[in-house]
This record gives structure tokens, C-alpha cells and sequence, in this order.
């Protein structure tokens, strides 16, 4: 028998290894080097954040004015001294809300149908579990063109065709601030319904139980309880979610986005500027690219002030839920 | 829960969870809308339907009353109210102006060529005035020219450029904050590098447009200053974050007695970190690289603002590149409304959403097959 006179001596040996005192844990060369490198990686990253960050900050500070903030484009779009991105705040604002008003409920009732009514074992809830992570991971220019094909030229195209037939011109049917709404809402819909989710989940089974063995019935217990109870976590949701759609131009470069406008939308069918698409403007159709550098920086950092102080806000109410939830569960 | 009561009892209850349910499919109904939407324009072009060759079949214009209503209205381009608005004379002239036309097609052996069939878009060929077969994507041009291989090369260029320099560096991060660290870091250390994810790609494309890639030129003096390796390292920034929540929720979701009995046998922090943690969350890594490769090859305005966007195909990531996601954008608001150009790119489009939803469908499946196995519940 081999095998178990060889395994004998190792065992032996192993017993000494064991016996041997507390040294390689602490010094050991291969762990520090390697603890070292993934502690590097981590620094690293922050370092790339610090350096994004401090640039942009840096340079836009220098460009950035009050009147920057409160002015149109009227004297022109690439006049460093007189262009100001008001117009573009007000659309990105604009189209966000909007966009707010559709994806909240939508996103809300998923989640709760999810955490609430669904078993999380049937295949059916897997499959809806699993459109909501693939809806996440649609690419944004998809969404754009999803967009233009769908919401424009069928639904917009549809009203024009069968409501409004006698128009010289297609009124719903072409790009407008409600259909570049729409769009961001679909895409956005992944990011409401995981933190909802997420914010149910929290809640103790033992508030659902009470209120049930109260007499409440099941909806009841929903509206009245688990729904008040979950709204940091819904409000971090819809935080995200504008957070996310306010920075994206992909999807409404085709849906809404105007390179130019001389006033504001003024209705649902109208066009509008953008913070985002205004950045990609500035960036890449910009005459003298050096002069006018300060207002692109600028408008950088207005975008960037709006997107990550939402961001900064959904994460530090989800902290602070995170840690609550621990303390519940102990 | 209490007693089951019927939809009888209480109506109205009863109504509203049905509308509850009926709302939650909203997620499922979205995804198959946007296969269907994005897909149907592009179906000509799957079907060999489309026709971009410049010599067509003419029809004599006294054949006008022959030919039934339908193929005159394809034949003319014109819409079903178009035609309907035009008198008999005013058709006529349409087709002569037609065959003018086709007359004055340019005597080129590419001229008959439909562009659009799969052959076309997918194996090289030599167009006149090229001395070899080539993959050439140049819609805009006499011979509307659609392979899209430049495309997908480009693509795929700069999103492997994004992951050879994302991965390392968000895996590092993600088993430095969630085995090494310890509990006050962790703290302040995830929300801050998710924080990177919070900067709109937009930003990203300007940042790398702007000063990366002049700082990235004068560090290793290549040629054009927009290329594939900017665009890679620009669009790694964008999906360090995604690799990073996935692969540090994989590496926390493993039980912490792994760890604690590995220490209790004298292991090193590192080592229970590397030998036991990683292996048993090795599935999430690699759904958190699957999904990161989705994103690489989703992102848009990243590379559409550093990539340089000259479609040609080159192995070199320091060329100037060209990919599917960048030419949608930038070419979509310029075409014909219903033309080959304009099916052609939401036939890209319809590529990409296949892709992505096969590479997040496959991270997806990992990731819940991990969770089962590790929570004991298989």
C-alpha cells in the first residue's frame, strides 16, 4: 500500500509545521508584495478620480461666472465672453424631470411586484430579474436608436398619421424633449428598480407580519408600511437614475437634442440644448478649440457639479441605510 | 398570511395587483421592444432585400398603367400619400427622370454592385481603383461601400485596450477593498471609487480628447493623436467601476468562515485572500470581466470623441480606429430616412444589442449560479 505509507510521513511533517511558532504570517515576502500591488491598484485608481477631477475643477473654476450660469447663446455659441449654458441647464433639468415622472412609478411597482407578490424561485421571476440586468447592459447609442425607430417613428409617426392627418409638417413624429424623456426613462428603468429592490429587501419581515396579524390586508400593509418605510431607498433610486440620465448624450442625439436653438422648448414637441451634447459640441465643432477652452472646461464642470453631487447624495442615503440595516439585523 | 381570500372579496384590491403585476412585465416588454424596433429597420438588410446599386432596372415610362401600384411606389420612392397627390403627367416625368438617371450611372465596374448583400459587408473586395481585395466601409462616396469588418475590429481593438487596462487594476482594487482592508476604509474607499462611474462619458470623451491623449502622445510619440489606445485607456475608465461592484460583491459575497478558518490555520491575510477567497468567487471575476466587455464595446461618446474614427482595418492599437457604436452616432443624422445607409447602421445597431445581451445574459447566469452555490442553496 503506497499511498498510505506515503501519507504518513507528510502527516508527520505537516504536525511540525503546525507546531513550528506564529513567524510566516506577519513576514511573509510573497504577501506583502502582493498586498502591496492590489493596495497600488486601488491607490492608483483614486489617483486617476483625484487627477480627472482636480483638471476639470482647476481649469473650469477659471471660466466659470455667475453670468456663465445665467446667460444664453444668443451672441453666439463659441463667444468666450458673452456664451453662457443657462439654456442647456434648464434642457437637461427639463428633460430629466420628465423623464422622473415616467421611470419612478414604472420602476417602484416592478420592485415591488419583485420583492412582494413574486416567489424568488419560479422561473418567471428569473426571467424578469434577468431583463432588468440586460436592460442595464443595452448599449446607450441602442437605446438612441430604439429612440428614433420606436417612440418617433412609430408612436409619433402613428399620432401624426391617424390625430393630426391634415399637417403640412410631422408635429409628433421627430425629435422632441418628450420622446428624449422617454427614451432615458427605459434606460433608466434598471437603476430605479435595483434600488428599490434593494431598499425593500431591508425592510424587517417582522413590520410586514405585524401589520398583517393587525388585520391590514396584503396591498394595505404595502402602501401603508412598506412603501413609507423604503423611501430613502427609492429616493436614492430616482437620485441615481437622474444622476445617470443627465450625463448621458448618446440616447437623445437622435430623440431631442438640439445642436442650436434661439429660445427655449416651449412645448413637448420641441427640441432643446443639452449640457452633455453641448460638452460634445464644444469639444469636437469648436473653430479655435484653444480660445475657447474656457467655456468648454466650463460647461465641463457645470455638468460634471450637476452628476456627481446627485451621485454624492444617492450614496452617502444609501451608507447610511446600509449601516442601519446592519444594526437592525445584529 | 391571514386568509386567502378570492378576487370576490375585495375587487378593487384584487384590480390593482393585477395592474402591479401587468406593470412589472414592463421590463421584459422593453427588451423585446427594442430587438423588435431596432431590428425591423434593419430586416431589409437581413433578408437581402435592399438594393444600393447605382445601375437599377429601369421601366419604360409608358408602362406606367402595367405595373401595379406597389412596385410603382417602390419604384419612385415616393410615400402612399406622395403618390396619391401626383397627377398622371407629373409620373411620367418621374420615370423618364429615372432613366436619365440611370443613364448617366457611371461607367464602373462596381456600378451594378448591390453593396448591401452579406457578401459585401463581410468578405474584402477590390473596388475600382484599388490594386487589392479590401474591407472598406465608406458609405458616403459614389459606391456606398458598407463592410463593416473595419468596424468591428475597431471595436473590439479599443475594448480590449479598455480591459487589458481596467481588469488589472479593478481587480487589485476589489480584493485590496474587500479582503485587505479594513472595515473604516472599506467604508469611504467603495463609495469613492464608484464614484468614477458617476462621471458621464461624456465627460470622460472630453477629458481624454483634451489632455490625455496629448499627454499619452508625448509620453510614447506615435504617430496620430487620436487612436485605439486612447480611446482603450479612456474607455477603461469607464468600465473600471462596473469590473470593480461586480468583482468586489463576487469577493464579498464569499462566506467569511473561508476566511477565518484559513487564518486560524496560519495563513497570511494575503494568502487566504488569493488561495481561498478568489478561487471560490472566480465566477463572479469572470462575469465581472463579461459584463465589463459589454460596457467596452457599448460606450459611445468615449470613443467617438478619442478614438479618431478612420475606419481602417490595422492591427496597430496606435492607428487611428473606427467603431460601431461611433459610427451610429455620427453618421445616423445624415442619411435618408429609410435608405440603405440608414438600415445599415441599425443593422450595427442590432449587432450590438445582440452582444451585449449575450455577454450580459452570460454574466448573469454566472453571477446567480455563484450566489446559489456559495449560500448553499442548490
Amino acid at each position: 500500500m503506497p499511498t498510505a505509507s506515503s501519507s504518513v510521513p507528510s502527516q508527520g511533517s505537516d504536525r511540525k509545521d503546525l507546531s513550528r511558532p506564529f513567524r510566516k504570517s506577519s513576514l511573509d515576502v510573497a504577501s506583502f508584495v502582493f498586498g502591496g500591488l492590489t493596495g497600488l491598484a486601488t491607490l492608483l485608481i483614486l489617483a486617476i478620480l483625484a487627477i480627472i477631477l482636480g483638471n476639470i475643477i482647476w481649469h473650469g473654476w477659471a471660466g466659470f461666472s455667475w453670468r456663465f450660469v445665467t446667460s444664453g447663446t444668443s451672441q453666439g455659441m463659441f463667444d468666450v465672453d458673452q456664451a453662457g449654458v443657462l439654456p442647456m441647464i434648464l434642457g437637461t433639468t427639463a428633460r430629466v424631470m420628465l423623464m422622473t415622472l415616467f421611470v419612478l412609478p414604472i420602476g417602484v411597482i416592478t420592485a415591488v411586484y419583485l420583492t412582494e407578490y413574486a416567489s424568488s424561485t419560479s422561473l418567471f421571476t428569473r426571467i424578469i430579474r434577468g431583463a432588468v440586468n440586460n436592460l442595464a447592459g443595452v448599449p446607450s447609442i441602442v437605446f438612441g436608436l430604439f429612440g428614433l425607430g420606436f417612440f418617433i417613428n412609430f408612436i409619433g409617426g402613428g399620432i401624426d398619421e391617424f390625430l393630426l392627418p391634415n399637417r403640412p409638417e410631422p408635429v409628433w413624429g421627430k425629435p422632441a424633449i418628450f420622446w428624449a424623456s422617454l427614451t432615458l426613462a427605459v434606460m433608466t428603468l434598471p437603476v430605479v428598480i435595483v434600488a428599490t429592490e434593494e431598499s425593500l429587501k431591508a425592510i424587517l419581515p417582522g413590520l410586514r407580519e405585524a401589520s398583517l396579524a393587525l388585520g391590514a390586508t396584503k396591498l394595505e400593509t404595502i402602501v401603508m408600511i412598506v412603501i413609507p418605510q423604503a423611501m430613502p431607498g427609492i429616493l436614492t433610486g430616482g437620485i441615481l437614475a437622474v444622476s445617470r440620465a443627465a450625463g448621458e448624450v448618446a440616447p437623445i442625439l437622435f430623440t431631442g437634442a438640439a445642436y442650436y436653438m434661439a429660445s427655449l422648448p416651449r412645448a413637448l414637441t420641441d427640441q432643446f440644448m443639452d449640457l452633455g451634447y453641448h460638452v460634445f459640441i464644444l469639444s469636437t465643432q469648436s473653430p479655435d478649440i484653444e480660445r475657447t477652452r474656457p467655456i468648454l472646461y466650463a460647461t465641463v464642470l457645470v455638468l460634471l457639479l450637476l452628476t456627481l453631487a446627485l451621485n454624492f447624495v444617492a450614496i452617502l442615503i444609501r451608507a447610511r441605510m446600509r449601516r442601519k440595516m446592519r444594526v437592525a439585523a445584529h | 398570511m391571514g386568509l386567502q381570500r378570492g378576487h370576490r372579496a375585495r375587487p378593487l384590491e384584487w384590480l390593482v395587483e393585477r395592474g402591479i403585476f401587468l406593470v412589472s412585465l414592463s421590463a421584459i416588454l422593453m427588451i423585446f421592444l427594442i430587438f423588435l424596433f431596432v431590428g425591423r429597420e434593419a430586416l431589409p438588410i437581413f433578408f437581402g432585400r435592399t438594393n444600393s446599386s447605382l445601375v437599377q432596372e429601369t421601366i419604360p415610362v409608358d408602362k406606367l398603367d402595367s405595373i401595379p401600384k406597389p412596385k410603382l411606389k417602390e419604384y419612385l420612392g415616393l410615400t402612399d400619400s406622395e403618390l396619391a397627390g401626383l397627377d398622371r403627367e407629373t409620373l411620367q416625368e418621374l420615370m423618364a427622370l429615372k432613366i436619365e438617371g440611370a443613364q448617366q450611372a457611371p461607367k464602373d465596374k462596381d456600378a451594378d454592385v448591390n453593396t448591401t448583400a452579406w457578401r459585401y459587408l463581410l468578405k474584402p473586395h477590390q473596388w475600382t481603383g484599388y490594386d487589392r481585395a479590401e474591407f472598406i466601409w465608406q458609405p458616403v462616396s459614389q459606391i456606398h461601400k458598407y463592410n463593416i469588418i473595419p468596424l468591428v475590429i475597431g471595436s473590439l481593438k479599443a475594448t480590449l485596450v479598455a480591459l487589458m487596462f481596467a481588469v488589472p487594476l479593478a481587480l487589485g482594487a476589489a480584493i485590496y477593498v474587500s479582503q485587505l482592508a479594513g472595515p473604516r476604509t472599506k467604508e469611504w474607499l467603495k463609495p469613492t471609487i464608484e464614484l468614477l462611474a458617476g462621471i458621464p462619458s461624456v465627460v470622460l470623451g472630453f477629458f481624454s480628447l483634451i489632455v490625455l491623449a496629448t499627454v499619452m502622445q508625448n509620453l510614447f510619440g506615435y504617430q496620430s493623436r487620436l487612436n485605439a489606445f486612447v480611446a482603450g485607456i479612456a474607455l477603461g475608465l469607464a468600465i473600471i467601476p462596473v469590473v470593480f461592484s461586480i468583482a468586489e460583491d463576487a469577493l464579498s459575497s464569499v462566506p467569511r468562515s473561508y476566511t477565518q478558518a484559513a487564518l486560524a490555520l496560519g495563513s497570511s491575510r494575503w494568502q487566504a485572500a488569493w488561495k481561498i477567497v478568489l478561487p471560490a468567487a472566480i465566477p463572479g471575476v469572470f462575469a465581472a470581466v463579461a459584463l465589463g466587455f459589454g460596457r467596452g464595446i457599448g460606450e459611445t461618446m468615449v470613443v467617438l470623441m478619442a478614438s479618431g474614427n478612420a475606419s481602417i482595418v490595422s492591427w496597430s492599437v496606435f492607428d487611428s480606429t473606427r467603431t460601431m457604436t461611433a459610427t451610429i452616432a455620427a453618421e445616423l443624422a445624415e442619411t435618408v430616412f429609410g435608405g440603405h445607409h440608414y438600415r445599415m447602421l441599425f443593422m450595427i445597431g442590432t449587432l450590438l444589442f445582440v452582444v451585449t445581451f449575450l455577454s450580459n445574459l452570460a454574466g448573469d447566469l454566472i453571477i446567480h449560479r455563484l450566489k446559489g452555490r456559495l449560500e448553499g442553496k442548490r
